[in-house]
């Protein structure tokens, strides 16, 4: 059974439709990538998935639990983590601060202990080192690094991550790239990746949907496909 | 008496307004910080916890009495408030201009409930003893100046409520995710934070410290079924002086409008001075339209 799967879900802002019947599935564990050109509908479908942008048509499951209409609070209380695009740290909150407002994930859930998990300074040791300091001072490197740890203390079972290199630098989308792979690796969390930079994608992920004017376009493995290949589906 | 006998005395009585017009603002600030929601029965909390306060020295008697009186005011503003978010201000999330409509009525239908209740002649509230006496200076340039222990009592009250609502922001783990809440909506949600929770919280909290502003008006005047709304009015303009979203714009703010009233009330009529007061911020939020203290993205953190 998937861990997340949407069925025909259709979205729209208004008189706009903007995704069209759309079918993905992220089995658990797994690691998928979501591509496409600015304005198909990516960062929507994220959004329907975490219940940020409501859903005209079709379904979205939660370990086989219809979700579709469960407000957001309660999805990410079910293990569902979201990096949005621009990262969403809270400015006026300390790193630390920031750190702990994820732990409101864990509340109902049962033999989970609400505190910060040791892994994550372990992943990234820069965040002890600023923890006083607040959010929005950090430069765009280091909010990525908070927004996925912050993310993480909800002990999630799928990571939601919205454009995570958009704007940094190449020595932390490195540290990213190894972060993700450590997560996957040694937590067993799923991953559903929105990104324009291919080699970063292919490096976290083993799995890929194209969106097209909120249609799904390609799909398949990551494996013995030349991210070239799709190149033409993502260049203006 | 002296000319600065006569100053500081209205001073101080400004200063007491004022702290009044602080916890009454209060709420206002939160609820608009936070939720965005204009809340036009904010007045008749202050009328119910000045009500509940007359209430409560009927069946409570003693030194202590009016400390019961201040527990039952807030206590039972707070549930009106909670009440009120849970039946009308919920239901109209993003409707700012039927929320104001819908709270006006909420506002008159109290009104109504208490002129049918108590009558439409306020009722009075005996201070206790220890309350009913003052600091006298008779010697000195300040020969003259009386400062009634109500009124000393009214500001450190006052301040101290202004204290507990900005450790309670600043420091717990409530006051974290109502900042969280406040700094981004959508994130805070993301991340488990039951949103819908925090914005009661809120309300009730800023109802309840209403509450306790209408039991300390009632030590220095009647309450009335329409005390709520002489004092609404200079609420929103302390809201509006002091930058929506900051508590320590508010209590400069009230600071302001409390002590120009009384300074102007020296030598100008009641409504003369009501007049000047608006004048005076009328030309205030042409150099500072949003407000005495803002930041680029308002918080309530910083108090």
């Amino acid at each position: 059974m998937p861990l997340v799967a949407l069925e025909k879900v259709s979205s729209a802002y208004g008189m706009s439709q903007v995704l069209y019947d759309v079918d993905l599935t992220v089995e658990p564990g797994e690691a998928v990538t979501l591509l496409g050109r600015n304005g198909v509908g990516k960062t929507t479908l994220l959004r329907a998935i975490m219940g940020l942008q409501p859903v005209s048509g079709g379904r979205i499951l939660f370990d086989g639990a219809d979700i579709t209409r469960l407000p957001t609070s309660r999805r990410a209380r079910l293990g569902i983590g979201y990096v949005p695009q621009g990262r969403g740290i809270f400015p006026h909150l300390t790193v630390e601060e920031n750190l702990r407002s994820g732990l409101s994930a864990l509340e109902g859930r049962p033999g989970v202990s609400a505190r910060i998990p040791d892994y994550i300074h372990e992943l990234f040791p820069l965040l002890n080192r600023v923890r006083s300091r607040k959010g929005g001072v950090l430069s765009g490197g280091e909010q990525q690094q908070l927004a996925l740890a912050r993310a993480l203390v909800t002990q999630p079972r799928i990571l939601i991550l919205d454009e995570p290199t958009e704007g940094i630098q190449p020595s932390i989308v490195q540290l990213i790239q190894n972060a993700l792979q450590r997560i996957r690796a040694e937590l067993n969390v799923a991953v559903l990746l929105v990104e324009q930079y291919l080699e970063f994608a292919w490096s976290v992920t083993s799995r890929f949907y194209v969106l097209r004017r909120g249609v799904v376009v390609d799909s398949g493995l990551t494996a013995g496909r030349d991210p070239h290949s799709i190149a033409h589906l993502l260049n203006v | 008496m002296g000319d600065s006998a006569v100053l500081l005395g209205q001073l101080f009585n400004g200063v007491s307004v004022a702290s009044i017009l602080l916890l009454a603002a209060m709420g206002l600030v939160l609820s608009f910080g936070l939720m965005h929601v204009i809340n036009m029965a904010h007045g008749e909390m202050l009328m119910v916890g000045g009500y509940l306060s007359f209430l409560t020295l009927k069946f409570v008697h003693g030194p202590a009495a009016f400390l019961a009186c201040l527990l039952v005011a807030f206590a039972g503003a707070a549930l009106l408030g909670a009440l009120l978010e849970l039946s009308v201000v919920r239901w109209l999330y993003g409707r700012p201009l039927d929320t104001l409509l819908a709270t006006w009525g909420v506002s008159l239908i109290l009104q109504q409930a208490a002129r049918s209740i108590f009558g439409p002649i306020g009722v009075e509230l005996t201070a206790p003893a220890w309350l009913n006496r003052s600091f006298s200076f008779t010697q000195g340039w300040l020969a003259g100046v009386q400062l009634p222990y109500i009124r000393v009592f009214i500001i450190v009250l006052s301040a101290a409520v202004l204290g507990s609502v900005a450790l309670f922001i600043g420091r717990s783990q409530w006051g974290m995710l109502l900042r969280a809440v406040h700094q981004d909506r959508e994130m805070a949600e993301s991340l488990g934070v039951n949103t819908r929770l925090v914005d009661l919280l809120v309300f009730a909290l800023g109802s309840g410290v209403a509450g306790l502003a209408g039991s300390a008006l009632a030590l220095i005047s009647p309450v009335t079924p329409t005390v709520g709304q002489s004092f609404i009015v200079y609420a929103f303009l302390v809201t509006i002086v002091g930058g929506l979203g900051s508590l320590l714009g508010t209590a400069l703010a009230a600071l302001l409008v409390g002590i120009f009233s009384a300074a102007v009330q020296i030598n100008f009529s009641l409504s003369t001075a009501d007049v000047l007061l608006l004048l005076m911020v009328v030309a205030l939020i042409q150099f500072r339209p949003r407000g005495l203290i803002t930041r680029n993205s308002r918080s309530l953190s910083e108090a």
